[in-house]
This record gives C-alpha cells, sequence and structure tokens, in this order.
C-alpha cells in the first residue's frame, strides 16, 4: 500500500505570461510520491511551491509535460472530472484557512460530506470523529469569525481530512501561526498520516515544518534542486 | 445543501439583503396594485357597458354601423319576425336611432335621435321618465349631453329631423330628466325620446336600427340582422384598456428595473468580495456550475423572500384596497373611460400569479447572468482572489 504510486510528475512545465513577458514558474519537474508520504516542498518566495501544488491538486493544469495523479493524467480531465477527484480524494489546507464564514465550525467540517452525498447521521459521526482529531469538539457551535488562528487551522485540518481522502495538499500552512499552534497543527497532522495513511503534501518555508518531513523536495526558480529523506523524523515533541 | 448555503449566505449578507427584498416586494405589491386598477377599470366600465347598451347582445340592422356616423341615415327597417317576437316577449328591446339637429340656445348641434320604450326592462336606463303624457315630445340626456348643451331639466329646445320621406320637421321637446351615466355612448351627442314617437315624426311603424337583447337571453340565428355578442361588443373597451395598462407599464418597467438593478450589483459585488469562497468551493470539490447555481440561487432567493414579505404587508393592503375601492376625480373621465366616482381593483389569481412568475424569472436571470462568469473563473486565481 505505502509503495503505491500516489503522484508521479514528468517534466512539468508552467509557463505564466504577464504581459509580453513569460515567466516560468516550473521548469521540467520530475517527481515521484508514493501513498502515505509527508512531504514538504521547500524553496524561496517565487520558486514555484503553491503552483507545483495546484497542479497536483486538480486546481490548475500544466504548460506541458504530466502529472499523473491517483492514475489520473491531470492534463486530460475536464473542469467536472476534476471537481470530483478533488471531492473524492482531495483535501486542501490553505495558509489563510479559507473558512465559510456563514456555517459554524461543525457545518464546515461537515461541507465535503454534503458534497459527497451521505446521510446526516453517518455525517454527523463523522464530523465529530474529525473534530475529535484535532481536539475541537466543545467548539462545533462556533462561528469561523469568533476561533483563533490555531483553532481556525484547525478546523481546516478537520475539514480537509473528515472524508478520509487519499492525499492532504497544504500550502503554507503554518505561514499564519505561532510556533506552538504550529507544531500542534503539524503534530495533528502527523497521527492522521500515521492513522489513516493519509498522503501529506506541504509547501513551507518555516523551519518548524521541515522538522517534522519524512522528505524534503527543495525548489529553486521553478527546478528541484535537491530532494531527500529524513530519517528520524517527527520527533513528537 | 445549495439551499441551506445559499440562506446562510443571504443571512450574512445582512442589511443588504434586507434591502434588495424590501425594495423587490415593493415592486411586487405596486405591480400588482397597478394591474389590479386596470382590471377594475376593464370590469367596472364592461359592467356598465354591459348594463345600459350592450345587455345580452344585439341585433343590427344590416346597414348600420356604429363607426361610420353616416350610416344610421340609412339604417331603420322592420324587425325580422324571431328577433320582433323578443321584443314582445319583453325579452329585447328595440331602439331606432335617427339623425338629426338640436338648436339650444341658438346653436347647432348635430344629436342622434335615440328612440326607445319607455317600459323596456332590458337596459338600466331610466327611460320611464318618458311615459308622461305632454304636448311636448319628453326628452332624456345624459349629464355631458346636457353639458355641451347647456340644458337641464324642464328646459324646452327644437328638434329637427328627417321623416322616411326626406322631408324636414321640427319640434319643442322638453327635457324631462339628465340622467347620470358612466357610459359615454348613450350620453354624448344622444337624444332619447319614446320609441313610438320618433316612430310616428319619421313615419317609420315598427321600424328600428337595433335590437338589444336581455342578459338572460340566449340568441337565435336571424336572417339579415347580424348579431353581435357581449364579447364582440366589449372588444373596444379591453383594447383601451390594453393600452393604457401598457402607458401604465412604464411606471413598473421602471419599477422593476430598479429592483433589478439593486440585485445585479448585490451579485456583481457579491462574486466579486467573496472570490476567494468560491476558490475554496471549488477546492472543496464543488464543480463551477455548482457554485454558478448556488450565486444564482442566492440572487434567486430575493425573489421568494420579496413574494413573502409582499404577501405579508401587501395582500392586507390590496384586500382592503380592493373592498373601499379608490375614488376617482373626474380626470379619469376624460381618459376615455368613465368609471364612476370609485373604482374597485380587481386581483385575480392568474394575474397575481403571473406577475409572481415573471418577477421571480426576472430576478432569477438578473442572478443568473454575473453569475455566469463564475464558470469563466481559474480556482487557483478565485483562490488568490484575483479578478477573473
Ligand atoms: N497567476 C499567475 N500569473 C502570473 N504569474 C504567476 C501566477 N502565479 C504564480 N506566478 C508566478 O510564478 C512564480 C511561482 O509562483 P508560486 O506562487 O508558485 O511561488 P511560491 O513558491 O508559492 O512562492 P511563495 O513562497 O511566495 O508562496 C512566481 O514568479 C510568481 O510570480
Ligand atoms: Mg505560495
Amino acid at each position: 500500500m505505502a509503495d503505491d504510486n500516489c503522484i508521479q510528475t514528468r517534466d512539468l512545465v508552467k509557463d505564466y505570461s504577464l504581459g509580453q513577458q513569460r515567466v516560468r514558474a516550473l521548469n521540467h519537474v520530475t517527481l515521484n510520491f508514493v501513498c502515505g508520504e509527508f512531504c514538504g516542498v521547500v524553496g524561496p518566495s517565487g520558486s514555484g511551491k503553491t503552483t507545483l501544488l495546484n497542479i497536483m491538486g486538480s486546481l490548475d493544469s500544466p504548460t506541458s509535460g504530466r502529472a499523473i495523479v491517483l492514475d489520473r493524467d491531470i492534463a486530460s480531465l475536464t473542469h467536472k472530472e476534476a471537481a470530483q477527484l478533488r471531492n473524492h480524494h482531495f483535501g486542501f489546507i490553505f495558509q489563510t484557512f479559507n473558512l465559510l464564514p456563514v456555517y459554524s465550525v461543525f457545518e464546515n467540517v461537515e461541507f465535503p460530506l454534503l458534497l459527497l452525498g451521505y446521510p446526516a447521521s453517518e455525517r454527523k459521526k463523522m464530523v465529530l470523529e474529525a473534530l475529535e482529531w484535532v481536539k475541537l469538539t466543545d467548539k462545533e457551535k462556533a462561528r469561523p469569525n469568533q476561533l483563533s488562528g490555531g483553532e481556525s487551522q484547525r478546523v481546516a485540518v478537520a475539514r480537509a481530512i473528515v472524508k478520509k481522502p487519499k492525499i492532504v495538499f497544504a500550502d503554507e500552512p503554518t505561514a499564519n501561526l505561532d510556533a506552538q499552534n504550529s507544531r500542534h497543527i503539524l503534530n495533528i497532522m502527523q497521527s492522521l498520516n500515521r492513522q489513516l495513511q493519509t498522503t501529506f503534501i506541504f509547501s513551507t518555508h518555516d523551519e518548524k515544518v521541515i522538522q517534522f518531513l519524512r522528505r524534503v523536495v527543495t525548489l529553486e526558480d521553478g527546478r528541484v534542486t535537491d530532494d531527500r529523506v529524513i530519517e528520524n523524523s517527527g520527533s513528537e515533541s | 445543501m445549495m439551499l441551506k448555503l445559499a440562506l446562510r449566505n443571504l443571512w450574512g449578507a445582512g442589511l443588504r439583503t434586507v434591502l434588495n427584498v424590501a425594495v423587490l416586494s415593493f415592486a411586487f405589491v405596486a405591480i400588482i396594485w397597478l394591474q389590479g386598477l386596470y382590471e377594475g377599470m376593464n370590469q367596472q366600465a364592461s359592467q356598465a357597458l354591459l348594463r345600459e347598451a350592450y345587455g345580452g347582445g344585439q341585433y343590427w340592422h344590416p346597414l348600420y354601423d356604429p363607426y361610420d356616423p353616416l350610416s344610421i341615415i340609412d339604417s331603420q327597417g322592420l324587425l325580422p319576425v324571431k328577433i320582433d317576437s323578443f321584443v314582445h316577449r319583453k325579452q329585447a328591446t328595440a331602439i331606432l336611432l335617427i339623425q338629426g339637429t338640436l338648436y339650444p340656445q341658438g346653436r347647432v348641434q348635430t344629436v342622434v335621435i335615440s328612440g326607445i320604450d319607455p317600459d323596456q326592462r332590458v337596459l338600466d336606463m331610466p327611460v320611464d321618465v318618458l311615459k308622461i303624457d305632454d304636448s311636448d315630445i319628453p326628452a332624456l340626456l345624459g349629464t355631458r349631453m346636457a353639458k355641451t348643451c347647456g340644458l337641464s331639466t324642464g328646459d324646452a329646445v327644437i328638434l329637427r329631423w328627417r321623416d322616411r320621406n326626406g322631408t324636414f320637421d321640427a319640434r319643442q321637446i322638453r327635457i324631462v330628466e339628465i340622467m347620470h351615466t358612466n357610459v359615454q355612448m348613450i350620453d354624448n351627442g344622444r337624444v332619447w325620446i319614446p320609441l313610438h314617437k320618433l316612430q310616428e315624426m319619421t313615419l317609420r311603424p315598427n321600424e328600428a336600427t337595433l335590437v338589444v337583447l336581455d342578459r338572460s337571453t340566449t340568441r337565435t340565428a336571424s336572417a339579415d340582422w347580424t348579431f353581435h355578442n357581449t364579447d364582440e361588443l366589449l372588444q373596444d373597451i379591453h383594447e383601451l384598456v390594453k393600452v393604457k395598462q401598457i402607458g401604465g407599464m412604464v411606471l413598473y418597467v421602471i419599477l422593476l428595473f430598479l429592483a433589478m438593478l439593486a440585485i445585479f450589483d448585490t451579485q456583481v459585488l457579491s462574486i466579486f468580495r467573496r472570490r476567494k469562497e468560491i476558490g475554496t468551493l471549488m477546492a472543496l470539490g464543488m464543480t463551477r456550475w455548482q457554485v454558478v447555481r448556488l450565486f444564482t440561487l442566492e440572487g434567486a432567493l430575493h425573489g421568494i423572500f420579496a413574494a413573502l414579505l409582499a404577501a405579508i404587508y401587501g395582500i392586507p393592503l390590496l384586500v382592503i384596497y380592493a373592498r373601499h375601492g379608490m375614488q376617482l376625480t373626474d380626470a379619469v373621465d376624460s381618459m376615455g373611460i368613465s368609471l364612476g366616482t370609485q373604482l374597485y381593483p380587481v386581483y385575480s389569481t392568474g394575474m397575481i400569479l403571473a406577475t409572481v412568475v415573471i418577477v421571480l424569472t426576472t430576478v432569477t436571470v438578473v442572478s443568473y447572468l454575473p453569475s455566469r462568469r463564475i464558470a469563466k473563473l481559474k480556482p487557483t486565481d478565485a483562490l488568490r482572489g484575483k479578478r477573473a
């Protein structure tokens, strides 16, 4: 199971055109992620981390090259198929939390299950379980604007993992959090990775995150300059 | 799920939603109110026409054409037997029309001398006042006609006409009553005198121009006199009201336009401001069209709420209004439809339903148009909060 190919990219290129100019955000990126990985993409600002995550997450399509995610070629998906793929198999965590402001904590976490058409009783069970993981059962009725940053991101984590997706993409999940909250979030994600075999792919330039990673891919100017597996990572401190 | 999210979003928008719903509900009530006025106008005018002029339909002399004033010169004749039997059984009344001239206070006024049986019960006209036996010919005028000629009850005036041989004759008539009527056709230019008198004066015994059928009598075929049913006769008034209605439409098109502008504006703003939310919804697995539908639904819900709100304050308002009617000034008379002093609006279910459907459809379309742009939005751009 853990050896299954989850994501493969081959010569992935992404160009953005800014007026006349063309910006190459990804420059022939070839990577391989197996299921159950806990991997971070690091690199300076503008190196293409977000772009890479977005393409792998089927939110964007490459200019050339291929991204095969869960046996699907991202470039060939229709909008609907891409939405379906995200719906069933992907969870997203954003730097700015992106909770739905009009929904309560419970409803925010419930939302992906509604999209998947789970019956109410099952939804309730799954949402409470997810809130248990992130230790927020006491806040299920709160609104996003009543939460601290750390709590908001925990809700976002619960929302991303409630449907037990194959892959969670987290674009700088700790950039807006202090050290303690960052560690808390990472501990949660790490234990979910172990318990549920969920693949986590981060982008970050946060040292605190890097300590937790089992693999670090370094991007610079859209190119992979380093890719290493870290032994004995994730001190549960 | 969509509905719940849409409702929450509307709730979250607070004051903006309230304002939109209020404006739109006002448009609802105003449109239905206006339509009710026209429908009331139509029905009230039609009823008066049926009561006082058309009865249950009319048989016309083959040459008679109310649109051609000259046609009454030749349109007199004996009644066909079938029609005559209606008249005998009091199920119909015959009217003889003759071109004449009135000389009130030295002026000359062309009139249509109208002979009617003073005992008739078919039309609701105070013609029994013509039963008085006097040396002068008793005559009945409507208020408008009396005003144009400067005549009042008791006045005597010279009337001139031609008999069937074309010979002019003139006599004094006496105004025995001025009747108040909302039907201009029996008022303007009309001088009502007893039928048998007019037949005598013109040497046209038993002749008539038209026969008005009782409202409960059904028609039978007749040889050369043509039957005109009430639908046909009321065509004109329906059309007239329709023309006015179209004129009145300008008002509610403006109203509706303002309401739609408010909703359009809200939609555009909300799509612009909630770009990141749109991106999040897409990342969570909603398709673009689902998001378009969500936003369209949000807009369309304004219409539903407005309809509900309109029902809450509109129904009592319109009911009271329909019951007590609206005071009219004389100005309305000059619009070409006379309605009396009180207008009772009529609100039909069909009209209300049609209004609701039209407004809801418009709201939905107006909500959809800006939302459609979401479909062109890339999820990544939406997440970055960028413009499409
Ligand atoms: N929509 C876009 N249009 C034009 N250029 C873009 C767009 N998105 C990204 N870029 C460019 O592509 C390059 C890579 O951007 P990306 O956001 O992937 O970097 P990043 O590594 O995530 O940076 P950061 O750490 O600041 O988030 C940058 O030079 C950026 O300016
Ligand atoms: Mg980034």
